[in-house]
């Protein structure tokens, strides 16, 4: 009796050490590396979900690239939705901080990106609830950049990053070589 | 020798992955300390305190109004700025300076939270630069350490008026 006991005792001890290490290693895994989530909706068709609802796509959201906030136009990536904060959407990287794009529907018709800040938008034009909507976004939401569709199966790829021809950027800045003539004022 | 080598190496680095994870956990869901620097929240906050922010209410979406927040700048995401909420979404928020003769309001935008420094004289925050997503809110500071006299919760908004309560 006394042997089942202590068997038993050690069962959970083992259960018990095993959850302490699983638990924080798979969050951590989660929040700092790699992300896995099923895309809904059909904002970013063809790319993703290009037969709807019937077979949405899984992809895995890269956490460990963007831990510097560093994005390239084209990227597809995953960000906290300005109006709700439970909620986050995937969308394809037009524009960086400094740019100057031509909007569709905004209330501007050209906007400067402002610095911290992306424009977003989904491949779908006009099914989509993009920058359009609610302006730049702050790098801060970003959540993560999509690097693979893993489902179904027979669509397992590699993203690339691809601008739409028609959506480049009219003014870029090319990279950080250019002195932007912007008066800096943050007395935090 | 060999494999006892090995063995150790390997039961040390399994043991540092445990504890970063054990880490990143407890400073990702629990809580942090921070130490600020800058006048905006004086005198609540001066510069250089050591303050305790807790991460539950962000992750439960309990952040209230007249909290003290921790939060990422929306133009420069590798820095925080540490501010009092003053407008939830859906709240009317004067945006004019204390001194300025003429009121001007706004509503804070779904999603969105109104946020002041205590200074309101020396002080960027939502006046400036508009309501900010609820998102970039990292942590409530809910504990001040440092210095030691002043160790304790944190008073009151100083600026009455701010604030409008809630009904």
């Amino acid at each position: 009796m006394a042997q089942k006991t202590g068997l038993g005792r050690r069962y959970i001890r083992a259960f018990v050490s095993g959850f302490f290490v699983a638990v924080p290693v798979t969050v951590t895994v989660l929040d700092r590396l790699a992300y896995v989530a099923r895309v809904d909706g059909a904002s970013m068709q063809p790319s993703l979900n290009p037969e709807g609802a019937s077979a949405p796509d899984v992809v895995l959201l890269n956490r460990w690239s963007v831990r510097n906030y560093q994005v390239q136009r084209g990227d597809i990536v995953s960000v906290v939705s300005p109006k709700n904060p439970k909620q986050k959407i995937i969308k394809r990287v037009i524009a960086l901080e400094g740019d100057f794009i031509k909007t569709l529907g905004y209330k501007n018709r050209y906007v400067r990106v402002p610095d911290g800040h992306l424009w977003i938008e989904g491949d779908h034009h006009g099914h989509s609830f993009d920058s359009n909507t609610f302006g730049p976004v702050s790098l801060g939401l970003l959540h993560g950049r999509a690097s693979h569709i893993i489902w179904p199966p027979n669509r397992w790829q590699k993203i690339k990053p691809s601008v739409p021809p028609d959506r480049r950027p009219l003014l870029s800045w090319g990279g950080s070589t250019e002195d932007e003539d912007d008066d800096d004022d943050d007395d935090e | 020798m060999l494999y006892s080598v090995l063995g150790k190496t390997l039961g040390f680095v399994g043991f540092t992955i445990q504890y970063g994870c054990l880490a990143h956990c407890a400073f990702e869901y629990i809580g942090e300390f921070v130490m600020c620097s800058g006048p905006s929240m004086e005198p609540t906050i001066t510069n250089h305190d050591v303050v305790f922010s807790e991460r539950v209410s962000r992750h439960l979406y309990r952040i209230e109004k007249g909290d003290i927040v921790i939060a990422k700048s929306p133009f420069n995401p590798r820095m925080n700025i540490c501010k009092r909420v003053v407008g939830l979404e859906g709240d009317k928020v004067c945006t004019s300076r204390p001194s300025d003769s003429f009121k001007t309001h706004t509503f804070v935008p779904r999603g969105h939270v109104w946020l002041e420094g205590d200074n309101l004289h020396n002080s960027s925050d939502s006046r400036s630069y508009g309501p900010i997503p609820y998102a970039l809110i990292r942590g409530r500071v809910c504990l001040k350490l440092w210095p030691p006299h002043s160790f304790g919760a944190l008073s009151q908004s100083p600026n009455d008026g701010r604030i409008t309560p809630s009904e």
